[in-house]
């Protein structure tokens, strides 16, 4: 009896370093994603939830991503950061702390920037679809780029400049003025640029007015600008506030051509203005009118899987998970040192949103678009070169 | 000049919808001494109410003419919100009733996150316009424009205004609501049902604040944050103008709109308003504690 009970002890411990050995099942990468789904821009976190869902979703339909000739699937871990800065950080450490091999996200500057301290603190890789802050990928301290972020998206610099030239040559403007959200890095930094682009041109600008974000009644600065007499008003704001604005500009009585930035770039917003902002522009990242056969594809993939024509946000997310999965693979191994120093090594990478290039920093260069608001649709106008 | 004109009227505007909140912050105080923090959120609601039955009511079926559907949307949502207060004050205020102030305080507070998180969870965060009940017309008299739709704001919260001082003054109900504000304890033994008072101020409160809310709605995005700005800035009208003091409440929402508009019109930048507001608010706790209109009252919270 006794020895009986040893042999079945002797199994045991046999069966259990044989299953020890055996070969680990296909493991994951862990990819986080933090998204503003509640908040200010609802619609944003919804399309980067989208896009990364669909990003995620075609390479595990394909058996995986394979790196360093094993096959991996993906697994994604969604933090809403509800559109606050504070939660934005503690989404990213809580997708740090779950051990994820880099981060995809936030969208808004301000919830990018905070996000981007803890990531760089916890040598995390991070991308940004659509912080064009600068600050984003710049320490505030040294001035140096960040070592661990990056972003698919062209940054403020260039759409302030693209905007205020757009404003001389295309619209001739000679007294444009400004509404911006004061309490916003993004509205803000595209404000100020866009200024000193238009003094640079030696024009001035006749308003520069400011609110804070939540509020809605804009009729105090807006009749400041009217009495300036100016000619254009450029709104760098985000879409849930620009129908406000430029349905009070018309009630006071407004009639110059009113143009913005990515910002606008929601199918909300015309639904939101309807005819107010018929003809009016804005700058943002890609057309879905003139993209290429891989933007194509995406779209309809996308349209396929959601039922709507996927926007700027949706086609950056999109990008950033693209570049993702080409720097793991370039890597070759599921290291975050490894990873980051992929990104930055990637030189071309050819996306929805357009050809990135990436020139030592974590910002992309790239090219913009000038897209006008025509028959309740996004239109193609022009292109800008970086 | 035309600038002055414009700004006073752009004030006037959103003076009104201060005035209309702050009249529910006021009643409720003057009634129980409570400071209901959830009304901003009330406000909320019934801006909801409005949007989901006007939308409904303007469907291409009915054919209503515009006047009609903005009425009958007004109507809607005074009903609909004045049974929300109802039954908050039932089931959350009233059993606290004996309890110590800062209880009911703090369940007020609670009642005002559950409306938030409430709406944001079963409707969704996406801002939304009331439908057009009538094309919006802007006329420009000598450099000053103006809206039909600005002038339905001033004119209808005007006259509301007036119909609530006369009900509080001339009516019995009125009466009797002062007489339980008066004295909570004496009131009842002169036969005032001290309850069906209370719950009536609440409905009188919430349909002023639902009317607010339709007007609100007709000139601003509706979403369902928009009630803590909001009811934090009536709040401050209230006692600016003597909280618990009707008229008050009325005057005292018009200085805060004025605050709002005037600021960035005097000072470089909007980023100044809360700060100017506050602050209004903290000299006038210093010199003036009970308000502008309200009456020194010995016994303190």
């Amino acid at each position: 009896m006794k020895r009986f009970s040893l042999l079945i002890g002797l199994l045991i411990v046999m069966g259990l370093l044989v299953t020890a050995c055996k070969p680990k099942g296909p493991e994951t990468i862990k990819i986080g994603l933090n998204a503003e789904l509640t908040g200010g821009v609802p619609v944003v976190g919804a399309s980067c939830k989208n896009a990364a869902e669909l990003a995620v979703e075609e390479v595990n339909n394909a058996g995986g991503l394979e790196v360093g000739g094993k096959k991996y699937k993906i697994e994604l871990l969604i933090e809403d950061n509800e559109d606050k800065a504070e939660s934005a950080a503690a989404a990213a450490q809580k997708l740090n702390a779950a051990g994820v091999l880099l981060m995809i996200g936030p969208n808004a500057s301000r919830n990018a920037i905070p996000a981007a301290e803890v990531a760089e603190a916890n040598k995390m890789p991070m991308i940004s679809p659509w912080s064009t802050n600068p600050k984003t990928t710049i320490d505030a301290a040294t001035g140096q780029p960040k070592k661990y972020v990056m972003r698919a998206c062209f940054i403020d610099d260039f759409q302030g400049v693209v905007a205020a030239k757009f404003a001389i040559t295309e619209l001739g403007s000679k007294k444009p003025a400004v509404l911006y959200d004061v309490a916003s890095e993004y509205n803000k930094g595209i404000a100020e640029i866009f200024k000193r682009t238009m003094e640079e041109n030696g024009i001035q600008v006749v308003a520069f007015e400011t609110y804070t974000t939540g509020d809605k009644d804009f009729s105090a600065q807006l009749t400041k600008i009217i009495q300036a007499g100016a000619d254009v008003l450029f709104l760098p704001n985000y879409y849930t506030e620009v129908p406000l604005q430029v349905q009070q500009a018309h009630k006071l009585g407004f009639t110059g051509v009113i143009f913005g930035s990515d910002s606008w770039g929601a199918k909300e917003l015309i639904d939101l203005c309807g005819a107010d902002c018929e003809g009016y522009f804005f700058t943002t990242h890609y057309a879905a009118d003139i993209a290429t056969p891989k933007a194509q594809a995406f779209i309809k993939a996308y349209e396929a899987k959601y039922g709507k024509t996927p926007d700027d946000v949706a086609a950056l997310t999109y990008d950033s998970f693209g570049l993702a999965f080409q720097a793991i693979q370039a890597a070759g191994k599921i290291d975050r040192e490894a990873v980051n120093q992929a990104l930055h090594n990637v030189s071309r990478y050819e996306g929805v949103t357009g050809v990135l290039q990436f020139k030592g920093t974590g910002d992309p260069v790239k090219s913009a678009v000038v897209l006008q608001i025509k028959g309740g649709k996004f239109v193609y106008y022009t292109t800008a070169q970086p | 000049m035309q600038a002055l004109i414009q700004q006073v009227l752009n004030a006037l505007q959103l003076g009104s919808v201060y005035a209309l909140i702050a009249l529910g912050y006021t009643m409720v105080y003057g009634i129980i001494t409570l400071i209901n923090f959830a009304h901003g959120d009330i406000f909320m609601v019934s801006t909801y109410v409005a949007f989901f039955v006007g939308t409904a009511l303007m469907s291409r079926l009915l054919h209503l003419p515009g006047i009609v559907v903005f009425v009958l949307t007004m109507l809607a949502a005074m009903f609909a919100t004045a049974l929300l207060a109802v039954l908050i004050e039932r089931f959350a205020y009233k059993p606290l009733r004996q309890a110590p102030r800062v209880s009911a305080v703090i369940t007020a507070l609670g009642v005002g996150l559950f409306l938030e998180n409430f709406t944001l969870a079963t409707i969704g965060p996406d801002p939304r316009f009331l439908p057009k009940f009538f094309p919006v017309q802007t006329l420009t008299v000598g450099g000053v424009a103006f809206s039909n739709v600005q002038i339905i704001i001033i004119a209808v919260s005007a006259v509301v205004m007036l119909l609530l001082d006369t009900v509080v003054r001339r009516t019995m109900v009125g009466m009797a609501m002062r007489a339980v504000s008066w004295d909570k304890f004496t009131a009842p033994l002169m036969g005032v049902p001290v309850d069906r008072i209370i719950s009536i101020t609440f409905a009188i409160g919430a349909s002023i604040a639902a009317i607010g809310g339709t007007l609100f709605g007709m000139v601003y995005t509706v979403d369902p944050y928009m009630g803590i700005r909001i009811g934090w800035w009536a709040f401050i009208s209230a006692v600016v103008g003597g909280i618990g003091n009707i008229r008050g409440a009325m005057i005292g929402g018009y200085i805060l709109g004025f605050v709002e508009i005037f600021t960035p019109v005097i000072l470089p930048a909007s980023t100044y308003r809360d700060f100017v507001a506050f602050s209004l608010l903290l000299v006038l706790l210093i010199f003036r504690p009970y308000g502008i209109l309200g009456r020194p009252v010995a016994q303190k919270v």
